[in-house]
């Protein structure tokens, strides 16, 4: 089992907010990562923490360590390269102002690919991964921004997608999204991470639970429970809190 | 059926006088631009030929056109324009998209604000000052020089105002792609807030072609026989004549007068539409 993401006590401070406090925890390759826990616990911080783009809100202080592949974020000389292995969704949707093509080439041009077959393939590939190409295959050259919602949201998929990610976060992906686009998205996801890590930050428990094989669950910037899924989902937890949360007692 | 209540009445009839005073602050506010026009038409149009535009003044000015005040303005705006443009716009770039929040940022960006705000004779004098004795008297690029200080401000401001427009949740994607801050700027940032870039800067052609006080003393002057050889002559322009040819003169024909005013604010329109077009034309392609 090989963990390609590692947190150690990683806090994170904005200005005198404690947005994480103190967690610990890791996700391993072939595996995805659920966090499930109430608005406002530090789930879509902890995100931005992986890929460093925590960078730019200027009043964020990060402590403790977040290791990408055994490597420290922190010491990276290329912060590029680390966004470039990870591939982030976040709850809504920007679709770039640019064509369908260009939103799904975008990050492997920006890396240098300027091959048009190369790039022609990537394309097709990361828009049929993400559900979306049947509807869109002969409109390649339409403006992104004009798609609808759920679509746009399949479209920032495929644009996570498009830079061959070792790791993939989604933030809330289905908000945005019908219930049976949902479904076959989380059908690409189990497909996917065969190859690659995915943490899925969720507010639906129950897809925490269908997807995940491991769950952090955290609440007020703290980590309460970190588990394989079937003991958190199960009849025993080791906190009261995550029991009451899975089962909607409480949040 | 619906009966009219005393209430109601009351309603409406606050509505129509509210309505009505509306409409008459909005007719007053175009009387004074609308009169403007018939009256300088009225006066200049006998003026007004092929001529006039094309053709040196004669007879001290009392016959002849005014060729050489529009080239000498044209000259002017376009050389305060090519230094204050990129000045400006990469200024402003460099302070939405770079520079933090910090106390520096903040001193630029209220001295930016106050330069705006400063009447044009200070950057007359302040261009008498500097440039021209620095040039040993006044030319054409002290002139233009005083103009670039002048209109940099605005064009920063209003640059800074075009790539705010701009959503950061853009930025924030293509970040989270790996892409750089240029990478970013040049592909999304730039190319979504031209229109916006642009028409800024073409507002202040119309501004600069406009103002007489910072040119005044820095290189227009009243009337020269040739046309300017060199960025180190003087030349005449448009606002410089007119101010003279209105003040100064006693001989000289109303009508001359009024056709040099004719053809500065015609000039001064024709810019302000292809800056109107512009942004039309930019918003029926907006991206998103």
């Amino acid at each position: 089992m090989q963990k390609t993401i590692e947190i150690e006590n990683l806090s994170v401070n904005y200005g005198k907010h404690n947005a994480i406090d103190d967690i610990s925890l890791f996700a391993c390759k072939g595996e995805i990562l659920g966090v499930i826990g109430p608005a406002n616990s530090g789930k879509t911080t902890f995100l931005k923490c992986i890929n460093r783009t925590i960078d730019f809100t200027s009043t964020s202080k990060v402590n403790g360590t977040v290791k990408v592949g055994g490597e420290n974020v922190r010491e990276m000389t290329s912060v590029h390269d680390l966004r470039r292995r990870i591939g982030m969704v976040f709850p809504l949707p920007v679709g770039l102002p640019l064509t369908i093509y260009d939103n799904v080439a975008y990050a492997p041009r920006m890396a240098g690919v300027r091959d048009k077959d190369e790039l022609d393939e990537l394309v097709e590939t990361c828009l049929k991964q993400s559900a979306l190409w049947d509807e869109v295959k002969d409109r390649l050259d339409s403006l992104g921004t004009k798609l609808s919602g759920g679509q746009q949201q399949r479209l920032t998929i495929a644009r996570a997608l498009s830079h061959r990610p070792e790791i993939l976060c989604l933030d809330e992906f289905s908000i945005a999204v019908d219930p049976v686009t949902t479904m076959r998205i989380e059908d690409v996801l189990v497909e996917l991470k065969k190859e690659i890590t995915i943490v899925l930050v969720t507010n639906l428990v129950q897809q925490a639970r269908r997807l995940s094989d491991r769950v952090a669950f955290m609440n007020q910037s703290k980590l309460v429970e970190f588990d394989e899924v079937d003991t958190i989902f199960g009849e025993n937890p080791k906190e009261k809190l995550t029991f009451d949360y899975v089962r909607g007692y409480f949040g | 059926m619906f009966q009219e209540t005393p209430l109601i009445q009351k309603k409406n009839r606050q509505q129509t006088i509210a309505r009505t005073i509306f409409m008459i602050m909005a007719v007053l506010a175009i009387i004074p631009l609308i009169t403007i026009f018939i009256y300088l038409f009225y006066k200049g149009s006998p003026a007004l030929s092929w001529e006039f535009v094309s053709e040196f003044p004669r007879r001290r000015m009392t016959e002849g056109g005014i060729f050489p005040a529009i080239l000498g303005t044209f000259y002017m705006v376009a050389l305060s324009l090519i230094i204050a443009t990129p000045i400006g716009v990469l200024a402003a770039v460099y302070l939405n998209e770079y520079a933090g929040n910090n106390w520096f940022t903040r001193i630029v960006n209220l001295a930016v604000v106050n330069l705006a705000g400063v009447p044009s004779i200070v950057h007359a004098l302040f261009g008498l000052g500097t440039f021209v004795m620095f040039m040993n008297g006044p030319c054409l690029l002290a002139a233009s020089l005083t103009l670039a200080i002048m209109t940099l401000p605005v064009i920063i401001a209003s640059t800074k105002q075009a790539l705010e427009a701009v959503p950061m949740s853009f930025r924030e994607a293509s970040w989270n792609l790996g892409a750089s801050k240029w990478q970013t700027i040049r592909t999304l940032v730039l190319p979504n807030s031209f229109s916006g870039i642009l028409t800024g800067i073409i507002l202040q052609v119309s501004r600069a072609a406009g103002e007489t006080a910072p040119i005044m003393f820095t290189g227009a002057l009243y009337f020269r026989k040739q046309l300017p050889d060199s960025i180190f002559d003087q030349s005449m322009a448009l606002s410089m004549h007119l101010y003279t040819v209105a003040t100064q003169g006693s001989q000289i024909p109303e009508k001359i007068q009024f056709g040099t005013a004719i053809v500065l604010l015609g000039l001064v329109l024709i810019i302000n539409a292809a800056s109107i077009s512009l942004r039309v034309y930019f918003r029926s392609r907006k991206k998103w």
